[in-house]
């Protein structure tokens, strides 16, 4: 089948429905892409910020506790939300604090659900980086908590299941999430 | 299984005299040498990865772990100046060279080095495309570098990538857990003398947010053609999305499947610990993909065995025999070939090569290395003959 725009073959095709009737569109790549079609299935990660990114607009969410008023400027190095929905990168370790909550919502998508950190700790990481916050904290802590549950619930599962393999798997996991809370 | 380490006292195989390329310049003196520009001393094919060994090597070539790192209270990429760059650069490769990480690491100064050299260094995957690049127009006036532990190549640490530090750690066959012990030693050392960019809640900071947390990429490169002839291809990538994984090319992020190759690694960061990854990949993930392609390799031989040994024996031909060859149809036939070799259709022994000749045949034959090999600079046209005449002299009965 030939692109409804030009001579190549058609490779992406749409269907869409408009007050009751049925669009078909068969487009090339290129010509798909010039209508906003996405066709790459494998898009470069930082296209895929920017394009989250853009889709939230220009309306900042407020953090609900932002120190520093100025939310669109990291104060540390001068960079913009702007500037990293550009480019996708932040300019240094505050940018973290400084855009907290508009990050959040893009690192949980890209992080499936994930918020907080589990897993390996700096052995000595310096007191000066890691000024406790109660509140990620306490996220971490039920978070922990949560993941306890789900473990516990799947290992009491295999083992009526007679999954033995998978339940020494699980108990394991379970010791390791346990040993873990020590630490924290 | 031997786990030697040092792969360099192997017995050279008929065919090895010419394409070696010039020794290093003796390395065995210091524990560490610097090269000098124009000539990295990474090709005499030690790199541990290429062997075919380990578990599960006939479908799965390699297992990665790489660790995003940035140094507290310094400027990421981005926003930092080309000063800034040159003083993490500095104080980097000071420490690393000095911290006996292991028993041999080479440093390449990047912004010094050839672009020859560094696209060879991409084609090994111990630097990614960006990396070789650098920040800014002009490859040469951007302060980067990269530490490699030679002779097996099983580390390598990126400095002023996206990150200050990216550490790498890579092992033949499915060895996540042992990739990732190596790293994570590597990791304490390097901890110990240079403070890293932390948070409680975000975990290790990095420069772009998809990072942040574990900072840990892990991945296997898999070789799928079964697969790919069999039509199952989609579904397991499809699966694999599905599970948050990402399935890359040969050479990464955006790059094609050249010779039916892939990269399958996890995306999530954030909330996901290092060895839940670990199980999540090596226990679980990975061997299924493993045993989908041994299975769609059986059905191949019980349902179309002679349109498979045709496939097979069409390559092996067009390998041997052929006088222009490009990239890809060299990767292509060389997929062909593995495959041939890992069911036994190439039978004796004597004639073909084993796994280990064809993997490292797959990295051979790519640009750089080609003309590493040749010894000079090489036009398109050019590398399409040496191309052939190498594979010629690697697997031609004669020798002509």
């Amino acid at each position: 089948m030939k692109c409804d725009h030009c001579d190549k073959d058609a490779t992406v095709h749409e269907l869409s429905v408009h007050n009751g009737v049925k669009i078909e569109r068969h487009l090339c790549e290129q010509c798909a892409e010039q209508f906003g079609i996405s066709v790459r299935p494998q898009q470069q990660i930082t296209d895929l910020i920017k394009h989250y990114v853009m889709k939230q607009g220009l309306t900042p969410v407020v953090p609900p506790m932002a120190q520093p008023m100025r939310a669109n400027q990291c104060p540390a190095c001068k960079t913009t939300y702007q500037d990293f929905k550009q480019h996708g990168l932040l300019g240094c370790s505050d940018c973290y604090k400084s855009f907290e909550g508009q990050l959040m919502p893009l690192v949980e998508r890209a992080h499936d659900g994930g918020q907080t950190h589990v897993g390996k700790t700096p052995l000595r990481a310096s007191r000066a980086n890691t000024e406790v916050d109660d509140i990620a904290i306490r996220a971490l802590r039920e978070h922990r908590m949560e993941r306890l549950r789900v473990l516990r619930h799947e290992l009491d599962q295999a083992i009526r299941d007679e999954r033995y393999e998978a339940a020494a798997r699980l108990r394991d996991q379970l010791r390791q999430v346990e040993s873990e809370g020590g630490v924290a | 299984m031997s786990d030697a380490p040092d792969m360099s006292g192997d017995k050279p195989k008929p065919g090895d005299e010419g394409e070696k390329p010039k020794p290093p310049p003796n390395p065995q003196s210091t524990p560490s040498t610097s090269a000098s520009a124009g000539s990295v001393p990474v090709l005499d094919f030690g790199a541990e990865w290429l062997r075919g060994e380990g578990e599960l090597s006939d479908v799965l070539l390699s297992s990665r772990v790489r660790l995003a790192r940035n140094l507290a209270g310094r400027l990421f990429a981005t926003k930092a100046t080309r000063r800034d760059r040159q003083a993490t650069l500095d104080i980097s490769r000071e420490w690393l060279m000095r911290a006996e990480l292991v028993p041999q690491l080479i440093w390449v100064d990047l912004h010094a080095s050839s672009p020859l050299d560094r696209a060879l260094l991409v084609e090994r995957h111990l630097i990614s495309k960006n990396h070789s690049k650098g920040k800014g127009t002009n490859p040469n006036d951007d302060p980067r570098g990269v530490a490699i532990s030679v002779p097996d190549e099983r580390l390598s640490i990126m400095i002023n990538e996206e990150d200050h530090l990216r550490i790498q750690a890579i092992r033949s066959g499915l060895a996540l857990t042992h990739a990732w012990s190596d790293i994570d030693s590597i990791d304490d050392k390097i901890e110990s003398q240079l403070d890293y960019a932390y948070s409680p809640r975000f975990g290790y900071l990095t420069a772009c947010p998809t990072n942040v947390g574990t900072g840990v990429r892990m991945s296997a490169m898999l070789h799928l053609p079964a697969l790919r002839l069999t039509g199952e291809l989609e579904k397991v990538k499809r699966a694999a999305q599905d599970m948050s994984l990402a399935v890359r090319g040969f050479y990464g992020e955006g790059s094609e499947a050249v010779g039916d190759l892939f990269q399958i690694s996890n995306q999530t960061t954030l909330g996901k610990s290092e060895q839940q990854i670990v199980q999540d990949l090596e226990g679980d993930i990975l061997p299924k993909v493993v045993e989908y392609e041994r299975l769609a390799r059986r059905e191949l031989l019980a349902k179309r065995r002679v349109g498979l040994e045709d496939q097979v024996w069409r390559a092996w031909g067009a390998l041997a025999h052929a006088r222009l060859m490009n990239t890809d149809e060299a990767m292509q036939a060389l997929s062909l070939v593995r495959l041939g070799v890992t069911m036994g259709l190439l039978r004796t022994p004597s004639d073909f090569p084993d796994l280990r000749t064809v993997n490292q045949l797959m990295l051979l034959v790519q640009p750089a290395h080609l003309q590493r090999a040749v010894g000079r600079e090489l036009d398109q046209e050019q590398r399409r003959v040496a191309r052939a005449s190498l594979l010629r002299a690697k697997l031609g009965r004669s020798k002509s």
